[in-house]
């Protein structure tokens, strides 16, 4: 299924809807703390978006483009989560506690900061890696 | 910790330490070092014997586990001291021997020397702990180590097979045992044996009384090789001949004694105790000299010799139990039996091991134990001629050994017994001195048998695989040396243990028969005029010498010539039936059916809910407070269900990944109306993905068969699954139905109110995975990393060939 | 609305029993699916449905549905996305050694 890709129609779609869904996955992440979305769902986002890219493009192109190991993401994920768990045990506090604060930044405006994010972007990393992952190992394997 | 917990602790300190000096120290025999251990030990217990000879006990608590009652306290009095100067006292002279037994270039010194230390603590524990479910841990150890030493050759098929043996036989008991203790405690409310002799009244009249007394004994009678268990021992021969002196005839196999001295303070008194310790040790004695007279294996010889001894200090502690019965009065007549039997068991332990030690070092320069083989040994092997002549004369009666004395004192006890005039001894009573005259005669022949069979007759070399036959080095020979000195010792001078050793041991073993200052008249002496047990050794003598004499009449009888003993086919056939009977059953079930396995699984959880339902009289549906459902849920559901049910009929590949995926997304739906945003955001992607994922598997996989089910297993099949769909269903309603009903907190209210305060979220769902319970979703995406890590190796790293999974 | 739920979920726990009691393996693997929808509902329908707002807070609402079954079904469709990955590669490669999705044909070897 991934070997004909012959349809202009998708490939110029594509493009677009991915930029699209891009976004919206990185929104989600973002968001997620005050409203729907989070770690999960803007990696599975995230996830799909480029699953869309490597269904109308041909694989190889879309790997020549893409050159991330996604098994070092997974580990690097992991990684965040577990490090804001670490850090607040520098600051003699229980594993994995968080602490949000609010700021004002220039153009956004008032702004919550959280260590939550770090956490949840660690989640968003192993999820959207590990999605991507299984799929385009079975995919490659064509023996 | 009092150094006397550390005496228990110390061998298995050194255990640890043993492969280091093993490795690191190779060129000096490992069994040098080990060899302070017990040395130390002794002179260390030897220390306690003025204060128990005083009447002293020392009771050193250490708590454990204080809730459940369990805490080690050590307990030292006369008997404790006795089993532990025969632990260390003889473990020290197997360690000598087995220095020159066990050359250190051939044998994997390091694992017999920890086996060894584990087996003297573990022993150690069992006689100095007054706690019975620490006595149960280091029971079992004694056995495990005990294994581990028969199986020392492991290679061998025979070591093996003893080893599983007698793993299965004591540990089976030790299991029993357990349970004893545990019908000890529902009954006292107390594992320590000291509050239980104290509450002996409370036990006795117990309705749990038999039941407890039968399984502490099948633990005891397991251990000390009693009839009809005694066929591990035999086997247990299969151990190095240091083992086989140390633990099958000197300690380990006096521990079930052990237990049935200690814990006549709480039983005895009972009929049921004096009958079944008294029948099973008198059985045990005359089955054992029987079996042993058939033997032509010298170690063979001595375990069955060690089987009936066992037997017969096992009878004289059931005869002797009747003290309990009678409180006072007069007290001879029972205590010549207790007395008999820590005598005996201190003369066995002498005779024995030295003749284990000489049975050894015929194997070791001969190459053979076989007495066929053997013979003419007397003038190539003298100081082991002479040491076996001690020790066998002293183990058949003879005077002026040891065995003698104490052989004079049992049939003292076991006519005593006739004139007890309880428990119905009256009718049956004359059967107990008979049966133990008769096995006393046995004892005497197998006695000659061995040594004429090793020792006179003519010396063939060339039935013996080795060139030169010479004797034993001198290290060798000072062990079993020193045994037989003691042997002629305690023979001349039996007063020297009297009070030193064999008093305060009675005084244990019944323990408030004596008020206290008083203690129990010990006096051992070879004459007494003719007494009616001179007459039995003098009738024991004359018939084993005819016996003997007629050798060659029944030497071809079918009795001599098989060896096997009639319950070791009763064990292997036992055992093999169940073997196979396990299999059987194994096969029947395990057909390697999913759907078979889903049948039993599905029916035992129907089966299971259906009846917690019906007993709690669940669910309580009438009171259920439903959401009202808008009319446009129902096309939803419609449509839901739709997809779901014509799953099982499609039969093509494309169509079920789709209908699956249309499922799949109105779940996702579903939840948008639940008010699940994350959850209908999450179900939607993944459902996508998910489709994806199908698709290219399905890609590669073949088309979907029309599956012809017979009617019956459809039948069975929506039996099945339609009843589990209802258990669910009410299993549901009845969970919701409790939450309305029951009036608790949910800890979802914390979560609603602390999510912005203490999170600063105002996604709850979300704050409560990654902030809340952030723990929880880390160890997930690592769940989820692995399962990654497994399709990933599934698919890419394969081993080439055959083996492919 | 929760009885209705509810005999959906049995519905959706019968079909899947009956799939997995099957000799074929995609439609087990099928049915590991199915099982994950019906758990879902099933912890989600036993608190209550309908019951407040969408557990967000900016709604200010006076109630709001019971957060943590949500909480948990979200963990739960990630990892059951999960277990169905490591089963479809499972019976993918069964396939692929040995030439038959038939679990009628996949028993082991007879010596065991």
């Amino acid at each position: 299924m991934m070997q004909k890709p012959n349809n202009m129609m998708l490939q110029t779609l594509a493009r677009l809807i991915i930029l699209i869904i891009l976004s919206f996955s990185i929104y989600l992440l973002l968001a997620g703390h005050n409203s729907p979305g989070g770690g999960f769902v803007g990696g599975l986002m995230t996830a799909s978006a480029i699953l869309i890219l490597y269904l109308s493009f041909d694989l190889k192109s879309i790997q020549k483009a893409i050159k991330f190991d996604y098994i070092k993401i997974i580990g690097m994920g992991l990684l965040f989560a577990s490090l804001t768990g670490v850090v607040s045990m520098l600051f003699g506090f229980p594993f994995l506690k968080h602490f949000f604060d609010y700021f004002t930044l220039p153009i956004l405006g008032e702004v919550e900061l959280t260590t939550a994010m770090v956490f949840d972007l660690g989640v968003y990393f192993v999820v959207l890696a590990s999605a991507l992952t299984i799929i385009l190992t079975i995919a490659e394997d064509d023996k | 910790m009092t150094l006397l917990h550390w005496a228990v602790l110390l061998p298995f300190i050194a255990a640890i330490l043993i492969p280091f000096l093993y490795k690191y120290l190779k060129r000096i025999h490992t069994g040098w070092f080990v060899l302070v251990l017990p040395l130390v030990l002794f002179v260390y217990f030897l220390s306690f014997i003025p204060k128990t000879s005083s009447g002293e006990v020392i009771l050193n608590n250490l708590n454990w586990v204080p809730s459940l009652g369990i805490n080690f306290n050590v307990y030292l009095d006369g008997l404790s001291l006795l089993f532990a100067l025969l632990i260390t006292g003889i473990g020290s002279l197997v360690v000598l021997y087995s220095i020159y037994y066990l050359s250190k270039h051939k044998e994997k010194l390091n694992n017999f020397y920890v086996y060894l230390l584990m087996f003297m603590g573990a022993m150690l524990g069992v006689v100095l702990s007054d706690n019975l479910i620490v006595i149960y841990v280091f029971w079992e150890l004694t056995s495990i180590a005990s294994s581990l030493l028969i199986s020392y050759w492991y290679t061998r098929e025979k070591s093996v097979y003893g080893a599983l043996k007698s793993m299965y036989i004591t540990v089976f008991g030790g299991l029993s045992m357990l349970g004893g203790f545990s019908l000890l405690y529902v009954i006292a409310g107390t594992f320590s044996i000291r509050e239980l002799i104290a509450n002996a009244d409370l036990v006795m009249a117990s309705s749990l009384f038999i039941p407890a007394m039968i399984l502490v004994l099948l633990g005891a009678f397991t251990k000390s090789a009693q009839f009809p268990f005694h066929i591990w021992l035999p086997d247990a021969m299969e151990a190095p001949t240091p083992v086989s002196a140390y633990l099958h005839s000197a300690t380990m196999v006096k521990a079930g004694i052990y237990l049935v001295a200690r814990l006549t303070g709480v039983f005895g008194g009972s009929p049921e105790w004096f009958w079944i310790i008294t029948i099973a040790g008198l059985v045990t004695l005359t089955w054992g000299s029987i079996s042993a007279v058939r033997q032509k294996d010298l170690k063979g010889i001595l375990a069955y010799s060690t089987v009936s001894q066992l037997g017969l200090i096992m009878s004289l502690l059931g005869a002797g139990s009747a003290a309990f019965y009678f409180q006072d009065g007069d007290n001879a007549l029972y205590m010549t039996a207790i007395l008999a039997a820590v005598f005996h068991l201190i003369n066995h332990a002498t005779f024995k091991g030295s003749l284990f030690m000489a049975a050894g070092i015929i194997d070791h320069e001969t190459g053979t134990r076989d007495i066929r083989k053997l013979g003419g040994l007397m003038t190539v092997l003298p100081v082991t001629a002479t040491i076996s002549l001690i020790g066998l004369a002293s183990m058949a009666g003879l005077p002026p050994f040891n065995g003698f004395l104490s052989k004079e004192l049992f049939f003292t006890g076991m006519l005593n017994v006739t004139e007890y005039g309880i428990f119905n001894l009256e009718t049956f009573g004359f059967i107990i001195p008979v049966i133990a005259w008769i096995a006393s005669v046995f004892t005497f022949l197998y006695c000659i048998l061995m040594f004429s069979k090793t020792f006179m007759g003519k010396f063939d070399i060339s039935k013996l695989k080795v060139k030169h036959v010479h004797e034993a080095p001198v290290g060798m020979l000072i062990s079993p040396v020193i045994l037989a000195a003691l042997v002629i010792l305690f023979g001349l001078f039996p007063n020297l243990l009297a009070y030193s050793l064999i008093e305060p041991a009675m005084a244990a073993i019944a323990p408030g028969i004596l008020s206290p200052g008083e203690f129990f008249d010990v006096h051992i002496s070879h004459w007494h005029g003719f007494s009616p047990e001179l007459w039995m050794t003098f009738g024991v003598v004359i018939l084993g010498i005819l016996l003997f004499m007629t050798f060659k009449k029944w030497e071809n009888t079918a009795f001599y010539r098989g060896e096997q003993d009639l319950f070791n086919y009763a064990y292997d056939y036992g055992f093999d039936g169940f073997i196979k009977g396990s299999q059987w059953l194994t096969r029947i079930q395990m057909t390697g059916r999913l759907r078979d396995y889903f049948i039993y699984m599905n029916t035992f959880i129907i089966l299971i809910m259906a009846y917690t339902m019906y007993r709690y009289s669940l669910p309580a549906i009438q009171s259920l407070d439903l959401s009202p459902i808008p009319v446009y849920f129902w096309l939803v559901i419609l449509v839901f269900v739709c997809s779901i049910v014509i799953i099982p009929f499609i039969n093509n590949r494309v169509a079920l990944i789709i209908t699956t995926g249309v499922s799949g997304f109105i779940v996702a739906l579903l939840f948008v109306l639940f008010r699940a945003p994350d959850l209908a955001l999450t179900q939607l992607l993944i459902e996508s993905v998910s489709v994806i994922l199908f698709m290219l598997v399905f890609y590669h996989l073949p088309k979907l068969k029309k599956v012809k089910t017979p009617p019956k297993m459809k039948a069975v099949k929506l039996i099945i699954s339609v009843g589990f769909g209802l258990m669910i269903t009410l299993g549901s309603l009845s969970v919701f139905s409790m939450g309305q009903e029951v009036n608790f907190d949910s800890i979802s209210e914390y979560y609603v109110e602390n999510s912005k305060e203490e999170a600063g979220g105002y996604n709850i769902v979300n704050v409560i995975l990654v902030d809340f319970r952030g723990l929880d979703t880390m160890l997930e995406i690592l769940v989820v990393s692995m399962a990654v890590l497994t399709v990933v190796s599934l698919i890419r790293l394969r081993f080439k060939g055959s083996e492919d999974i | 609305m929760e009885l209705l739920m509810s005999i959906v979920i049995g519905i959706i726990f019968s079909v899947t029993i009956y799939l997995f009691m099957s000799k074929n393996l995609l439609r087990v693997v099928a049915a590991t699916l199915l099982l994950s929808h019906g758990v879902h509902l099933l912890l989600i329908t036993m608190s209550g449905l309908q019951r407040g707002a969408a557990p967000i807070l900016s709604f200010d609402a006076d109630a709001y549905t019971d957060p943590l079954p949500q909480a948990l079904v979200l963990t739960a469709i990630v990892i059951s996305f999960g277990v169905t990955a490591i089963l479809l590669v499972m019976s993918y490669r069964t396939y692929k050694v040995h030439k038959t999705d038939d679990l009628e044909e996949l028993r082991g070897s007879a010596d065991e």
